[in-house]
């Protein structure tokens, strides 16, 4: 690990302007990613600016018929609400299947939706569930939200606040675990709205994305036979020694498939 | 004896300390006044250099020292040992490169040593390796074995004109060809025993000082017993052996990696040497990727003949071995001198042909990891059974059970040279199988298919040599405060000696179970005559040298007791630790006392009734089993799941059963883990693309099964405790037991082999190509 300058911020005014005064400077929000990073020496930033001891970015709360996390609410603390359980159960079962206990109960929701890793979870919910990404400066539409791999729609300085999930009639999230790190190979979220039916899928890209074809078909029939037979391509999907693209488009078949037998068994 | 003697479930002494987290492990050792160090590692597989250039990190704050290959060599550190000499049958010797410690003009794999930097701080030390300067002139690179033999490959020593180290063969080439050719079956497979990381939990680390008023080497690092790393490092440095200290205090796993003198020793005693203070290097989990020895690596061509009544008549082997890019200890005798000789297994094999090519590769070295040559052994012999059984049309068990070494023809010499004593593989097959309700499989396979699965059950008998250089010193010595201390040259790293030495010493002495203290990990004091801890030898060297020196120790002590007691020594009893004679009686720990003092001894007899012995053995011990697995397969994504596991191991006499249970249940997770998860993967320019468990797949709980672990005690009638090790049985079980599952889930399918690991997506591609097949 390099050198690097500790900051605790106690609002999200006051981490912005320290953002903007430092030289190189990262947000810490659970750090799950950012700090193995730091570890391996793959990063240096000249100052970490620590949000955990912002009160305000922190609870879940229903408002209307979205349900909002705070930025720096813990995976476990999703995991285990009872809001969320009720709202929406898919929501509270992704968030308690993330990593294993220690990063749990250490990562956040905004951390993660901001990374953009590839593999992680959250960003299938983002997506899947239309969620609203709110910042301290604005609030972004899922589906302008996640822009490539590790590439958000985040400006420098930009800090997120809040997630706010719309809460749908049904949905279902399966994933896939990758042999050696447990993340997301296939991670995909089924969810059904008055508005239609949408299917995102994480792991398997540079990038959450969702499958028109799939949910043009179950807008038709919510069934498992209607898309039993929809493949997506494999070209534009990611490859390592143990997933090729090849299998994670034919996964995303199977378990888009499997999610919808899940919702109406 | 009672709920402390030989074969009761105690449980572990050493646990009370270890799950407190009251382990010292190298890296809680922190010695006053040490700098740390770090090493300039190459990040090409194949690169020649002409000058390390360290002014911009000697530059830097904290940083003491560079020291590099030329300084080595200056200083006249001697070549890392190997000491093979084989031959290719027309006589010419084997290809053996020299190793210096940290290469001086060329680095051979990625995460080589060239240099260790010293620093005040760890964090120091690390910025300034990253500021040495190395000219690399990057060369083409060659990791994988199969591929170093091509003619065009890439030489990795350019100078033998050739990769392959050696060709070495048994065997009568054309005889076996010819009863093959005429055999009423021949069967054929074609295998890759995969290579794999050994991943103890503790990364490497060591850490050194010397004392120069005495002139005199300490170096504390995990390992599996000292005394043959000290004499490695002695020689090394020119250093004497009795100045020259290692100190294991605990280790977190060995596995066989851990018995290694790897370059980054050396360099941390001579840094220390050099520049007079203490030095530490704590490796990290890249570090330990990169840089410990792998395990396996293996191809292998293997084909057998049968007569008409499923007897073997013939077998034939060719086995590419991928060494690495140097010779390291071991690693090049596992297929034919190392645990690998055991082959072909439990099988009567009249005549056996056995090509061995070792090959050197742009990869770290390969050498022994839980079982080092058995465990390939054993998937070879596995496979070829269940090809025969469908060649012939016979069961599974039948074609074994026509081929098993019977009880009548031990004890039993095999093609290269071990002589197995006892061992009922037939008996213990049946025990399996009988355990796995075999026979009431198709009801389970009919129910599993109507939930859309594939169930498969698959069976492995298997045999390893155990115990092998078998000489071992032990000492046992009564203390002042009533404790009995056994001073071992074996050394726990996790297998409980302590538990069990203190059984043994419980059982034969009679003494509290709870005043037997183990001291080990210390060549100040440990026997001199010592090899240490590996190759599941210590319940036979460690037990048996317990036992004579309490043989010895008693013979004194009732002498002792009968000159006390004032009684005839043939009319002193023992029992229970007590000498008795008429009414009187007398502990042997206050005999212990006494015989310290020459007034209360029998005229003319030395004083102490501590005693040291170096057990010797001609032979090893044959530990065998077999292991009934069986799963389910999910068609559509090729997820195999586990669903039962028994095991029926033969390892003689139990000490323990507790511990050797656990010592079945850790070696099936190992091998599980290389049929189904783990796999170390190089790119062809000589990368390696799992240096973290982020690539690299570890089997975790997830992936298990319940384990149903059996015994079938068949003594060893070659020792005298009558034990057979137990440390690697699980390794060598699981993955012919586990392939032989997965393919009988997917026998109509057409699937016949799936090379490991079986990963999901190579399941469901075996399975997509079968059908495809099928189809055309």
């Amino acid at each position: 690990m390099h050198n690097f300058n500790y900051h605790r911020a106690s609002d999200v005014a006051g981490a912005a302007a320290l953002l903007k005064d430092v030289d190189d400077g990262k947000l810490l929000a659970g750090g799950m990613t950012l700090l193995p990073t730091l570890k391996n020496r793959l990063a240096a930033p000249s100052d970490l600016i620590d949000l955990a001891g912002v009160s305000d970015l922190k609870g879940i709360s229903i408002e209307g018929d979205e349900v909002v996390i705070r930025a720096m609410t813990p995976h476990a603390v999703v995991a285990a609400s009872h809001e969320v359980a009720t709202a929406i159960p898919a929501l509270a079962a992704l968030a308690g299947g993330i990593g294993d206990p220690a990063v749990r109960h250490r990562g956040t929701i905004g951390g993660s939706v901001a990374n953009a890793d590839p593999a992680a979870d959250y960003p299938a919910a983002i997506v899947g569930l239309n969620a609203t990404v709110v910042t301290n400066q604005r609030s972004i539409a899922a589906d302008d939200f996640f822009l490539g791999l590790f590439e958000t729609a985040l400006r420098p300085g930009e800090i997120i606040t809040s997630v706010r999930f719309k809460n749908p009639s049904r949905a279902h999230y399966l994933k896939f675990r990758h042999p050696a790190s447990g993340y997301a190979v296939v991670g995909i979220m089924v969810a059904q709205y008055a508005s239609g039916v949408r299917v995102a899928v994480t792991g398997a890209g540079p990038s959450v994305f969702r499958v028109s074809a799939m949910e043009a078909a179950l807008d038709k029939s919510f069934t498992p036979k209607s898309i039993a037979d929809i493949a997506v391509s494999a070209d534009q999907l990611m490859g390592d020694i143990h997933c090729s693209a090849e299998y994670r488009a034919h996964i995303v078949k199977v378990y888009a498939r499997r999610a919808v037998e899940a919702l109406t068994a | 004896m009672g709920e402390f003697g030989i074969g009761q479930p105690v449980r572990r002494k050493e646990d009370t300390r270890l799950l407190r987290g009251r382990g010292q492990f190298t890296d809680d050792i922190n010695l006053d006044g040490q700098a740390w160090a770090a090493f300039v590692r190459s990040p090409h597989a194949n690169a020649l250099f002409s000058s390390i250039d360290a002014t911009a990190a000697l530059s830097m704050p904290g940083v003491v020292a560079v020291i590099t290959g030329e300084d080595l060599a200056a200083a006249g550190v001697g070549l890392l040992l190997n000491d093979a000499a084989y031959k290719n049958r027309d006589g010419a010797p084997m290809h053996k490169p020299p190793r210096e410690v940290l290469p001086r003009r060329q680095a051979r794999f990625v995460g080589e040593c060239l240099a260790i930097v010293v620093a005040e701080t760890a964090a120091m030390a690390r910025d300034a390796a990253e500021a040495v300067e190395v000219d690399y002139e990057p060369l083409p690179a060659v990791a994988n074995g199969a591929r170093a033999l091509e003619p065009d490959a890439p030489r990795v020593w350019p100078e033998f004109g050739t990769n392959a180290v050696v060709h070495w063969e048994y065997g009568d080439a054309a005889k076996v060809e010819t009863l093959l050719a005429g055999a009423h079956k021949r069967v054929a497979v074609d295998l890759v025993n995969n290579r794999l990381a050994p991943s103890p939990m503790e990364p490497r680390a060591a850490s050194a000082e010397y004392d120069a008023a005495t002139g005199s080497l300490t170096v504390y690092t995990p390992s599996q017993g000292g005394r043959r790393l000290q004499g490695n490092l002695a020689r090394l440095l020119s250093l004497p052996v009795d100045k020259t200290r290692i100190v294991s205090r605990d280790t977190g796993g060995g596995f066989g990696v851990r018995s290694k003198m790897f370059p980054e020793t050396v360099a941390v005693a001579f840094a220390a040497k050099t520049l007079g203070r203490p030095v530490k290097w704590r490796g990290d989990r890249f570090e330990t990727f990169v840089s410990d020895y792998h395990g396996r690596d293996q191809v292998n061509h293997a084909e057998m003949g049968f007569d008409a009544d499923g007897r073997i008549i013939a077998m034939k082997l060719d086995t590419m071995v991928n060494v690495g890019a140097y010779l390291s200890e071991n690693g090049l005798r596992l297929p034919m001198e190392g645990g690998g000789r055991i082959i072909p297994c439990v099988y009567h094999v009249p005549e056996f042909y056995f090509s061995v090519k070792p090959t050197f590769t742009n990869t770290v070295c390969t050498d022994t990891y839980r079982g080092a040559g058995r465990p390939e052994a054993n998937y070879i012999t596995e496979r070829l059974m269940d090809k025969a059984a469908e060649a012939l049309g016979l069961p599974r068990d039948e074609i074994r059970r026509r081929n098993f070494i019977r009880e009548d023809q031990m004890p039993y010499k095999t093609h290269l040279g071990f002589t197995i004593d006892s061992g009922d593989f037939d008996g213990t097959m049946k025990m399996a199988m009988d355990g796995a309700d075999w026979n009431g499989f198709p009801a389970r396979r009919a129910e599993s298919l109507k939930r859309g699965k594939h169930r498969g059950i698959g069976l492995s008998v298997f045999i390893e040599g155990a115990g092998s250089r078998p000489v071992e010193g032990m000492r046992i010595r009564f203390e002042e405060n009533g404790d009995i201390s056994v001073i071992a040259g074996t050394y726990s790293h996790g297998q409980g000696h302590e538990t069990v030495y203190s059984q043994l010493v419980h059982e034969f002495l009679g003494v509290d179970f709870e005043r037997v203290k183990l001291i080990n990990g210390d060549t100040a004091n440990s026997p001199k005559m010592s090899n240490g801890t590996f190759g599941s030898r210590s319940s036979m060297v460690g037990g048996m040298g317990i036992k004579q020196a309490s043989e010895v120790i008693l013979v004194k002590a009732r002498k002792i007791a009968a000159h006390l007691l004032q009684a005839e020594a043939e009319r002193v009893t023992f029992a229970e630790g007590v000498f008795k004679a008429n009414a009187s009686s007398i502990t042997i720990e206050e005999v212990a006392k006494a015989a310290r003092d020459p007034r209360r001894l029998p005229e003319g007899m030395t004083p102490g009734l501590d005693e040291e012995v170096t057990f010797e053995n001609d032979v090893e011990n044959f530990p065998n089993g077999a292991h009934v697995v069986e799963l389910e397969i999910d068609p559509e994504t090729g997820i195999i799941e586990l669903l039962n596991y028994v095991a029926v191991d033969d390892c003689g006499v139990v000490l323990n059963p507790f511990i050797v249970h656990g010592q079945v249940y850790g070696g099936v997770v190992q091998g599980v883990g290389q049929t189904l998860t783990e796999d170390v993967v190089y790119d062809a320019s000589g990368q390696l693309l799992t240096a973290s468990y982020m690539d690299y797949g570890m089997p975790r709980a997830a992936h298990m099964s319940h384990i149903e672990a059996h015994f079938n005690v068949v003594p060893c009638k070659t020792n005298g405790l009558g034990v057979k090790g137990a440390g690697e049985a699980g390794a060598c079980g699981a993955p012919p037991a586990i392939v032989s599952a997965a393919i009988n889930a997917l026998w109509d399918y057409g699937v016949r082999h799936i090379d490991m690991p079986l990963t999901p997506e190579k399941v469901w591609r075996a399975i997509e190509d079968a059908k495809s097949q099928k189809a055309a």
